[in-house]
């Protein structure tokens, strides 16, 4: 895993923004509820996520982080 | 692994109260980002307006302060004017900036007061339910235009950028938006431009950014994200309007 993002799962707000927006495709809608009523986004193909950002971009409610595995570009 | 992108330090660790997917949490992450590489959080006052954005006091991690409906800029005229020190900007919507408070908007501009306006335009009334705003687009469906808006009926919809350009006072103007990473990265960009021109002394700018309201407009956020940049956008172009810099 060279990167990955960490979402707050209660802050989600299930608008899928940032699924629409990832450009590997990795992530995808929760099949539980969060206590808002929300699906919440989560990072399915680990793998895949390069940490380009253009998720956290997207979240309009700021629940997204991204990191990097420093020395690996 | 290291930590790269997260929440800005000029914006509090709350949840926000906006509906799914709109475009105002982006803006406000965008200006606290601002805030924040420019080193000027202790010193900002900005002035929240009526619209959706009420409670963007609970959400800045800098001082902000309530105005009336539409009157941000003259609350904030009087806050740089006894505080010259201060970095002051008002964030309004359409209805805020344009319909109720025209008259402040017009005069703070044309007074070129050295503030900075965040313009949010979503081309509706998003807290009251979803009404026609100065901005509503010819034949945009909303709850007081139900067949559309109707240019005979309602007139045209107002181009602020423009209209503002033609005064003295008007010194940096820009139209973007936030439908995509792309023009995010430009409306950062802008709003910075914008925040240094008054830092430099250099007067009046307004950024207007073309946002998003789902709930308003009826619409998924996946859809919303699409009409801004297919039908939105077409009629309220993007790019710097006035640059007097
Ligand atoms: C003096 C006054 N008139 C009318 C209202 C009712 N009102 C509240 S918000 C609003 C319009 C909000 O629309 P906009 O400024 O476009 O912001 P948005 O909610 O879309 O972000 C109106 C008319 C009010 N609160 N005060
Ligand atoms: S950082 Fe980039 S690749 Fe990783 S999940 Fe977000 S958008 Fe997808
Ligand atoms: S963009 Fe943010 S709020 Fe929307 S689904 Fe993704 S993590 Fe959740
Ligand atoms: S009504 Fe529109 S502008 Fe207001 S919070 Fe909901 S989506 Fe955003």
């Amino acid at each position: 895993m060279k990167a990955t993002i960490r979402v707050n799962s209660e802050r989600c707000k299930g608008c899928g923004l940032c699924i629409e927006f990832c450009p590997r495709q990795c992530i995808f809608f929760s099949k539980q509820f969060n206590k808002s009523g929300y699906h919440w986004a989560v990072l399915e193909k680990e793998n895949d996520c390069t940490g380009c950002g253009l998720c956290f971009m997207m979240c309009p409610d700021i629940c997204i982080e991204t990191y990097k595995n420093k020395g690996i570009r | 692994m290291g930590k790269m992108l997260s929440r800005p330090k000029s914006l509090k660790n709350v949840a926000l109260s906006y509906c799914p997917g709109c475009g105002h949490g982006i803006v406000h992450r965008i200006i606290a980002e601002c805030i924040d590489e420019l080193s000027i959080r202790e010193k900002t006052i900005a002035v929240a307006p009526v619209g959706c954005a009420v409670f963007a006091y609970d959400y800045f991690n800098f001082d902000v302060t309530e105005a009336p409906h539409g009157r941000p800029p003259a609350v904030a005229t009087g806050i740089k004017r006894t505080n010259p020190d201060k970095f002051v900007f008002t964030y309004q919507g359409d209805g805020d900036i344009a319909a109720i408070g025209m008259a402040e908007t017009m005069h703070a501009a044309n007074r070129g007061e050295n503030i900075s306006i965040i313009f949010v335009n979503n081309a509706n009334y998003g807290m009251t339910g979803g009404q026609m705003a100065p901005t509503t687009l010819i034949g945009q469906v909303t709850d007081t235009t139900p067949f559309g808006r109707n240019s005979k009926k309602e007139g045209y919809p107002i181009k602020l950028c423009e209209l503002l350009s033609v005064l003295e006072g008007s010194i940096y103007l820009e139209r973007v938006s936030i439908h995509n990473p792309k023009n995010i990265i430009n409306t950062r960009k802008a709003i910075k431009k914008a925040f240094q021109c008054q830092i430099d002394g250099k007067g009046f700018s307004m950024i207007e950014v073309i946002s998003n309201c789902p709930v308003g407009w009826s619409m998924s956020p996946l859809e919303s994200i699409k009409w801004v940049k297919e039908v939105f956008i077409k009629s309220f172009p993007l790019g710097v309007v006035c640059d007097k810099r």
